[in-house]
């Protein structure tokens, strides 16, 4: 691969072309807020959180779907951008049932670190208070859609990695959900193999064990990356 | 410079964030130095007079608590929302996924003891409001305090900042964290 020369936040950088803005931006300890990414899976660009501003483009764009091209000028933080970063959030919130209260994830959640992080001192959008189910049919976990932010990272680990795509993903919009197998319970999926790496890369409190109670969730996204770093190898 | 006047609410929520509020243990005598808390369910007082600072617990759940914010914004310089219930619904808010002839059948019916199955309707009953909603979705908020319960150093940084004319930040002491 060949070196070419960018631009992240005013400060020169020689990065490797193919790369994208968040892989080049990581490797220089520039930190993106991001949900849907995950190291070593397929990037979909569906949070819009790592969106960067890049001179010359009216359109912001997102850091994990889009490659670094030479003279690149990219902005990763900025007044605009954090307005955006702050309100994508507050959609997450409003949009299902978010209860941080009485979440098995509490204390161990992505989204509400992402709170945290980006000062989400409330929600500016009327919240939705949609219905949604809860699937507790397997025998070992459950999904609760109410807590499911849509990142697809499942979808993605139980394709490319476990290979069994027992996940997929339903309807549009608000109404869009993650299904098991041809949307039937969980329990009654004929691809899934139990191999919890689905529960593991979840940000949320959506997908957990059924041994876990209120707060004790504690996700292992690391086994799966390194997972798939040792799947590379051919031996 | 005159003591400013407080005033503590507690609507739709647990009580939990006025234990939290109690947890500031000896730093409330500093409180109680640059102000006096005139009205709150720890202290006499029936009436809410003009405050300098309310601090609300709890949700928008009846047309009793709804009037109660109203009045109290009025009454108030400052409006502090305290916890999740009142900036988010959080667990208050959870039965909004039903309907409220739903909420009600469930705890009064389903219950397996009002074997008569009657429905509370005392004329001097609070009314069930439809949604539960937080403060500001009715009221503007000056201030948030997040947490359920939201801990007692985050709730005196706070109030000790407002006390002294200065901006709580969320870089210090004020860290947003729900749950």
């Amino acid at each position: 691969m060949s070196k070419i020369s960018i631009t992240i936040n005013d400060e020169p950088y020689k990065v490797e072309s193919g790369q994208t803005i968040m892989e080049a931006c990581k490797e220089h300890n520039i930190k993106i807020p991001s949900m849907c990414h995950f190291d070593g899976l397929t990037d979909v660009g569906a949070c819009r959180l790592c969106l960067v501003e890049i001179e010359g483009q009216s359109k912001l764009l997102p850091s994990c779907t889009t490659q670094v091209e030479p003279n690149q000028k990219i902005r990763t933080h900025s007044d605009r951008l954090s307005g955006h970063r702050q309100m994508i959030t507050e959609l997450f919130f409003s949009e299902r049932n978010h209860v941080c209260a009485v979440c098995v994830a509490n204390g161990n959640c992505e989204l509400q670190d992402l709170a945290t992080e980006v000062g989400m001192k409330h929600v500016r959008f009327p919240y939705l208070f949609q219905e949604c189910e809860v699937d507790a049919s397997h025998a070992m976990f459950v999904i609760d859609h109410n807590r499911c932010i849509m990142c697809t990272r499942c979808v993605r680990v139980c394709s490319e990695v476990e290979g069994a795509h027992n996940w997929d993903v339903k309807n549009r919009g608000y109404k869009v959900r993650i299904i098991s197998d041809f949307d039937t319970p969980w329990g009654e999926s004929e691809s899934c193999t139990s191999c919890r790496k689905c529960v593991e890369v979840c940000p949320t409190g959506s997908l957990w064990s059924k041994d876990k109670a209120q707060g004790q969730s504690k996700k292992n996204p690391q086994m799966i990356k390194d997972l798939i770093e040792k799947r590379k190898v051919n031996l | 410079m005159s003591k400013k006047k407080i005033a503590t609410i507690w609507l739709a929520g647990c009580s939990g964030c006025h234990m939290s509020l109690l947890d500031m243990d000896e730093r409330l005598l500093e409180v109680a130095k640059l102000a006096d808390i005139v009205k709150s369910p720890v202290v006499d007082g029936k009436e809410l007079p003009k405050v300098d600072v309310a601090i609300v617990e709890g949700a928008v759940a009846s047309d009793e608590h709804l009037e109660e914010l109203k009045h109290i914004r009025r009454q108030a310089k400052i409006l502090v929302a305290l916890g999740d219930c009142a900036i988010t619904g959080n667990v208050s808010g959870i039965r909004n996924r039903v309907t409220k002839e739903q909420a009600l059948e469930r705890a009064y019916l389903d219950s397996g003891v009002n074997l008569d199955g009657v429905l509370p309707t005392h004329p001097v009953l609070q009314k069930l409001e439809d949604r539960v909603r937080p403060l500001h979705e009715e009221v503007p908020v000056d201030y948030y305090i997040q947490g359920c319960p939201p801990s007692a150093d985050k709730i005196f940084y706070v109030i000790s900042e407002i006390l002294h004319g200065r901006e709580p930040t969320t870089e210090g002491d004020g860290e947003v964290k729900y749950g």
